[in-house]
């Protein structure tokens, strides 16, 4: 059986799962030490299991949780980094920690060096490796006592060679140092690499800290399994590899509740729609994961290359208010936000809400129905339509293809929304909705993924995505996939513009099954 | 009119640019950050108008050649463009005194500002395209008769050539293989121009036109007003069509990224299919099969509720847009101008159709 928990910023959840079955399902408030929520949920959940059957045997456990983050938007915790960039003579005109918040680079970033190395786009070399500077910034950052270190080199996610020399020079003089290599993050633009990587170098101390009070929280219930973290697309690695990873589980909430979602109602393509107190987000599900987005994503106002789930989030929610006037009625986006249990009026309140709406139509069944009964058939149904226009306008928006998909509805708020939706295809409603976060991170897989600029020069285009995929299904294994599990799920190419000769942007995607048993401690 | 490029000018000039790219001219982003990194060491960048230009003007088209997506990778080392002034003043034995962008759309827009600031000369209020094309040869000037050469182009490591060609064709065609040597991203400094021919050949007042064009942007987002009806008639041009992508399909050939989109209309076009031919910019707009829009007007493809470009490259299955059409400059309707950058330039067969230009109004 498996274990998922999802830290949030209000609630800790925890769902044991025996396959894909939910057999038990806890919410407890999240503490301020995180930890403390883990061991209180961990322990409700285990007392929910019928005490004369035998004890489950737990397999793994999986967490899902922001407090990365939100180290990085709020800027704390944080470690000086040092940012070593192989470019020069590129690249000098922007340095490392270009657009950055002033507060956050203070925070995250020591010293910032753009040294000779780097590659050219065909993968010829820009420059030799500097090791000379190299060695002098080394002796620099030990004599300062920094041991955070970022390194950068351009195209290195084509070739990652002089990362790696790097990091062995650096090394000789710092052996204990946190030393994170860009092509870890294997993507074009360089900035965004660079950030992502500077920030990972930044938070490693914070991640072997919280992953060990993780792990402590665990054992301390007996639980033996190992420990893996939700990554921002829908996959797990192990706690060892969060550690050297931490900016991988940016994001991860999205991601968990849209698989979650996905397993508790049996689909694989389909539209899922979360629907809280203020907001519904909706997103696409393809081959059982979250589509991602193509724009640039920040954190804490630092511009990265992470994976997204490409969802769209609208105003309505459980406690959006309903106004009634002259040009029709009017749902949101305006909220009552976490105040619905005191506002609604069928809890007693003064402010009429969607979850209102949704008791005085029969669709919830909560609250005094009472308090609801001067509403005309007329103005609920009028609102009803709203709730239902917002919600078909938002799935058709985020639909990714031209045939009608199933809809499954999450979510607290999820019972705003009636048995049909124009436009949706079926409306799933499944059991443990609540707790779809948690699910989620309990079913994850493991994934990687291989971007190339690459020349087509005489070789054929199977060949070489044969060759990408042949990679990637390498990486994936490597990540803790079962090999057998293991299949490329997405190939996508674009030709890159302006340049002679068949040059292609390829990106080969693989994920596969949780191997558990080589991770069994 | 813009009388100097401040931080936050630059900011503008950026976002105005991403429209007026047309779908192509690469992510101002990198740009705009070199552009305001070079202001903040060197001061703001005077800006001067074509009709204030001293009779004794040498003015040159300052810009990146090569393709965006490597710039975004290998960012520029910022004195490329210095370099390639010096070897191209001591090759033709005189001092630049302006520099000019040959492009308003895209990246290029913002690369002329680094070499501005950089070695304090002043930059020209206008541009060679009044948007974004792919090749060389295509800018205002070529239509005049003025040569691209002597060009230099440099890179980040010092190295720089300088070329005589026979024509600007010739120019793209050697150039294009210099820059794919130096990485695929080259800085060049062309077209030299006295400023009788600035004012002759240059399309006037485009720095001010896309930095004002950005700024209503943000102010119109800021505001609650319906950003993309702003965007058209900022632009003189009108919404031609509302829709969501339902195909995408790209090939490439002969070093372009071409394609072909296809858009189901909704509200006032429900029922209606818009197809756009893209290489690198979007070059033709076909609705129900019949062109609406051709080059050389411009075919700007914006998200519907943001009002914000949406590069060929990101075009995606479900992305729900707005299309603009925009008058082009004047110049471009001119025989020469038409030749260079109509839709047969680009290999297609269909007739220009020419969108309605305002009254009283000559962009």
């Amino acid at each position: 059986m498996r274990i998922g928990i999802d830290v949030g910023g209000t609630n800790t959840d925890a769902v044991l799962l025996d396959g894909d079955v939910v057999v038990g399902a806890v919410k407890q408030p999240t503490t301020a030490d995180v930890t403390g929520g883990v061991v209180n949920a961990l322990t409700t959940l285990l007392e929910q299991v019928d005490p004369g059957a035998a004890p489950p045997v737990i397999e793994a456990v999986m967490i899902g949780t922001t407090h990365f983050t939100n180290a990085v938007v709020e800027a704390r915790r944080l470690t000086p980094t040092s940012c070593i960039r192989l470019a020069a003579p590129a690249t000098t005109a922007l340095p490392p920690g270009t657009d950055w918040p002033g507060h956050l680079r203070e925070a995250a970033v020591f010293s910032s060096h753009v040294i000779g190395g780097g590659h050219e786009c065909d993968g010829r070399p820009i420059a030799v490796l500097d090791t000379a500077a190299l060695r002098t910034i080394a002796t620099e950052l030990a004599d300062a006592g920094v041991g955070a270190i970022a390194v950068t080199g351009v195209h290195s996610y084509i070739d990652g060679s002089q990362e790696r020399q790097a990091e062995e020079i650096l090394r000789e003089v710092l052996p204990d140092a946190d030393i994170t290599l860009s092509h870890m993050f294997g993507r074009s633009g360089l900035l965004e690499r660079e950030n992502a990587t500077v920030l990972n170098a930044s938070l490693r101390h914070l991640a072997r800290h919280t992953i060990r009070s993780f792990e402590e929280a665990v054992s301390s219930l007996g639980i033996a399994a190992p420990l893996f973290l939700s990554q921002n697309d829908g996959t797990v690695m192990s706690a060892r590899a969060a550690t050297e990873l931490p900016v991988a589980t940016f994001a991860s909430g999205p991601v968990n509740s849209m698989r979650g979602a996905a397993l508790l109602s049996g689909l694989k393509d389909c539209m899922i729609v979360d629907i809280g107190g203020t907001t519904a987000d909706v997103g696409a599900l393809q081959r059982g994961f979250p589509r991602e987005a193509a724009v640039a994503v920040d954190i804490g106002g630092v511009r990265t290359n992470f994976r997204m789930p490409d969802v769209l989030s609208v105003g309505l929610g459980g406690g959006s208010r309903v106004h009634f006037g002259d040009a029709g009625v009017t749902v949101g986006p305006d909220s009552v936000g976490f105040r619905l249990l005191e506002d609604g009026l069928v809890f007693g309140g003064r402010t009429l809400t969607a979850s209102d709406i949704a008791v005085a139509a029969n669709r919830a069944a909560f609250g005094d129905r009472d308090a609801v009964r001067h509403l005309t058939e007329e103005q609920i149904e009028a609102a009803l339509n709203e709730i239902d226009r917002l919600v078909g306008a938002a799935i058709e928006r985020m639909r990714t293809s031209p045939t009608e998909l199933p809809t499954v509805v999450v979510g607290g708020g999820s019972v705003l929304v009636g048995a049909a939706l124009p436009g949706a295809g079926d409306i799933v409603r499944p059991p443990h909705y609540g707790c779809a976060n948690a699910v989620g991170a309990a079913i994850a897989q493991v994934g990687a993924d291989i971007e190339r600029v690459v020349s087509l020069d005489g070789r054929s285009r199977h060949e070489v995505i044969e060759q990408a995929s042949a990679e990637a299904i390498e990486r994936c294994v490597a990540a803790g996939a079962r090999p057998a599990s293991v299949e490329v799920v997405d190939v996508d190419e674009v030709p890159v513009a302006y340049v002679a000769g068949g040059t292609v942007r390829l990106r080969v995607r693989a994920i596969g099954d949780l191997e558990v048993t080589t991770h069994a401690s | 009119m813009l009388h100097e490029f401040t931080r936050p000018d630059v900011a503008d000039l950026a976002s105005g640019a991403a429209l007026l790219g047309t779908g192509g001219g690469g992510s101002p982003y990198v740009g705009r950050l070199m552009a305001q990194a070079a202001i903040d060491r060197h001061g703001p960048v005077p800006v001067v108008q074509v009709d204030e230009l001293d009779d004794d003007s040498f003015v040159v088209f300052a810009s990146m050649i090569g393709a965006p997506t490597v710039l975004g990778e290998k960012i520029p080392a910022g004195t490329e463009l210095a370099r390639a002034m010096e070897v191209y003043e001591a090759h033709v034995g005189r001092e630049i005194t302006h520099v000019l962008p040959s492009e308003v759309g895209g990246l290029n827009s913002t690369v002329p500002l680094v070499a501005a600031a950089t070695r304090g000369v002043p930059i020209v209020d206008g541009d060679g395209m009044g948007r974004a094309f792919p090749e060389i040869q295509m800018v205002t000037p070529t239509i005049h008769g003025i040569p691209a050469t002597p060009m230099a182009l440099a890179d980040e490591k010092g190295n720089a050539v300088v070329l005589e060609t026979i024509d600007n064709h010739w120019t793209e065609r050697l150039g294009r293989n210099a820059v794919v040597q130096m990485g695929s991203v080259g800085f060049a400094i062309n077209f030299a121009m006295t400023a009788e021919q600035v004012r002759r050949a240059i399309i006037p007042g485009t720095l001010t036109m896309a930095t004002e064009l950005g700024r209503l942007v943000h102010e119109s987002r800021h505001a609650g007003l319906p950003v993309v009806e702003q965007v058209a008639a900022a632009l003189g041009g009108s919404v031609v069509f509302t829709g969501k992508v339902v195909d995408i399909e790209r090939r490439t050939t002969a070093g372009f990224s071409r394609g072909t989109a296809r858009l189901d209309g909704t509200d006032d076009h429900a029922g209606e299919v818009l197809q756009l031919e893209f290489q690198n910019e979007f070059l033709v707009a076909l609705r129900d099969g019949r062109p609406i829009v051709t080059v050389p007007d411009l075919i700007i493809v914006v998200d519907e509720d943001l009002g914000e470009a949406i590069t060929a490259e990101d075009v995606r299955y479900g992305y729900r847009t707005a299309v603009i059409a925009a008058p082009c400059h004047d110049q471009w309707l001119t025989p020469g101008g038409l030749a260079l950058a109509g839709p047969a330039a680009f290999g297609y067969d269909w007739e220009r159709v020419p969108v309605p230009r305002p009254a009283g109004t000559a962009r």
